[in-house]
């Protein structure tokens, strides 16, 4: 089983390459690791992953200036139906548009716009930085032995922007900061992740180990 | 519901920690990579490397430091010292850093802020403000920017300069009081109060941690959404666990995962 990191210049991925070998290594699975900024690798791949930092329009760009990446990301995840992970900003373009800064096109993948969190209470910093544990709205095998809820496990966020699915069967999971921030969607074959499971020790690794077992 | 992040502080030269540390169980307690996955470990919520190396030359070691760290720690990572340029910041971040913080530079040439920040997004630029009281005590209350590691003074209001470098781009506050730093008397809470309600990102309260009521103080009166401390968990007076499990009995939310 092969699974590809998706390279576009959008931060490091050293560390997500390292938690999905760990996720292997601990979940006692064969396989494979690449980090790519290649079409054909991501063709020849089993799984993808799509991660992603800082503004929505400029990882858009980033991606879109690969040759032929958009297109085959679309090929392979819409009608090939390969397990497709999203992570932050990759998760966020799963959507149809992006309204940081000037609108944006996303892949349409899950109905819905990305736009400003607005806690309702004016305390709460934003970004939403730090720790939150996950409400779940769905139940989905990437959650599978997680504990969630208020007295469940953490996972790491640092976002000021966030998916917001016009179909409610979608959403997956939620984190509470004065609103329902949305934590992870889903549909089919893809699921997106607002926070950084690579970041999120304990449930991050257990996420990646049930994306990696994941047969949709 | 969000915690208040933890954060162990570790300040490294010439790719070694210089305070040293009590851990037991460490090979090697000058390695910063051994005590980062200790703390990793230990339930840490982040962790900071403030890279104090004088030389410019000897600085690409904090690199492998950083590369180091970022392949064996699953949790979030912050680097800071020396960043002068856009340069600077991409090849931490490339290296695996996930936030930067920026200090002098701040300072001398604000625009990198924006720069950086329009660059690598919001979200990784952290300005550390270091900050000294220079009000007399019958005054109202003021502080001023000090940069060089707190030896060279400015002239600028630690207030005003929050809302700029937000308004710059700036995604969190690292604010250390220079009255406090190194006495273990606590937080300056009214510096710190001043600069939360000032700005809309998050701000981390450091400088002066000497007992775990300190650390409860710098969220529940400062309103920091994190805090930070190096020599109380370095020299094992408490541990993490110990630490949240006492600010959770003190109603302030923590991750004890």
């Amino acid at each position: 089983m092969k699974t590809v990191i998706i390279d576009y210049g959008s931060g490091n991925l050293r560390s997500a390459e390292k938690s999905f070998e760990r996720a292997l290594k601990d979940g006692g699975l064969k396989g494979s690791v690449e980090l790519t900024n290649d079409a054909n690798i991501v063709r020849s791949a089993d799984r993808i992953v799509l991660p992603g930092v800082g503004a929505f329009k400029d990882c858009r760009d980033g991606l879109r200036a690969i040759p032929d990446m958009w297109e085959t990301l679309n090929e392979q995840v819409v009608q090939g139906g390969k397990p497709f992970l999203g992570i932050c900003v990759g998760m966020q373009l799963m959507a149809t548009r992006g309204l940081e800064g000037e609108e944006t096109q996303g892949f349409g993948w899950i109905k819905g716009d990305v736009c400003k969190i607005e806690p309702n209470d004016a305390e709460l910093k934003i970004p939403h930085m730090g720790w939150n544990t996950l409400d779940v709205e769905q139940s989905h095998q990437v959650l599978e032995g997680i504990e969630t809820g208020q007295n469940g496990l953490h996972a790491y966020f640092v976002h000021s922007y966030h998916l917001a699915p016009l179909n409610a069967s979608e959403k997956i999971a939620t984190a509470d900061y004065a609103q329902d921030v949305t934590a992870i969607v889903a549909r089919d074959n893809m699921i997106g992740t607002q926070f950084h499971p690579e970041k999120s020790q304990k449930l991050g690794l257990a996420l990646i180990s049930n994306f990696l077992k994941w047969m949709p | 519901m969000l915690k208040a992040r933890i954060i162990p502080c570790l300040d490294v030269k010439d790719g070694r920690v210089v305070k040293g540390t009590n851990f037991v169980d460490l090979r090697d307690a000058g390695d910063p990579v051994q005590i980062a996955k200790a703390y990793d470990a230990a339930g840490a919520d982040e962790l900071c490397f403030l890279d104090i190396t004088a030389s410019h030359e000897d600085r690409a070691i904090i690199f492998d430091v950083v590369r180091e760290t970022a392949e064996q720690c699953f949790m979030p990572l912050t680097v800071g010292g020396g960043v002068r340029c856009v340069d600077d910041v991409r090849k931490l971040l490339l290296a695996g850093a996930d936030k930067i913080s920026i200090n002098t530079s701040a300072v001398k040439n604000p625009e990198l802020i924006k720069e950086t920040s329009d660059k690598f997004g919001s979200q990784c630029i952290v300005v550390a403000i270091d900050a000294k009281t220079v009000s007399a005590p019958d005054e109202q209350p003021r502080w001023e920017i000090f940069t060089h590691g707190g030896r060279e003074k400015t002239g600028i209001d630690a207030v005003e300069f929050a809302r700029k470098v937000v308004s710059l781009g700036a995604g969190e506050i690292l604010l250390t009081s220079m009255d406090r730093d190194g006495t273990g008397q606590g937080f300056n809470i009214a510096l710190t109060r001043a600069i939360t309600d000032a700005v809309r990102v998050p701000v981390i309260a450091s400088g002066g941690v000497g007992t775990l009521d300190h650390l409860v103080e710098g969220v529940k009166s400062g309103h920091a959404t994190g805090v930070l401390a190096a020599s109380i968990f370095h020299f094992g007076t408490y541990t993490i666990k110990e630490a949240k499990t006492y600010m959770a009995s003190k109603g302030v939310p923590v991750r004890l995962d």
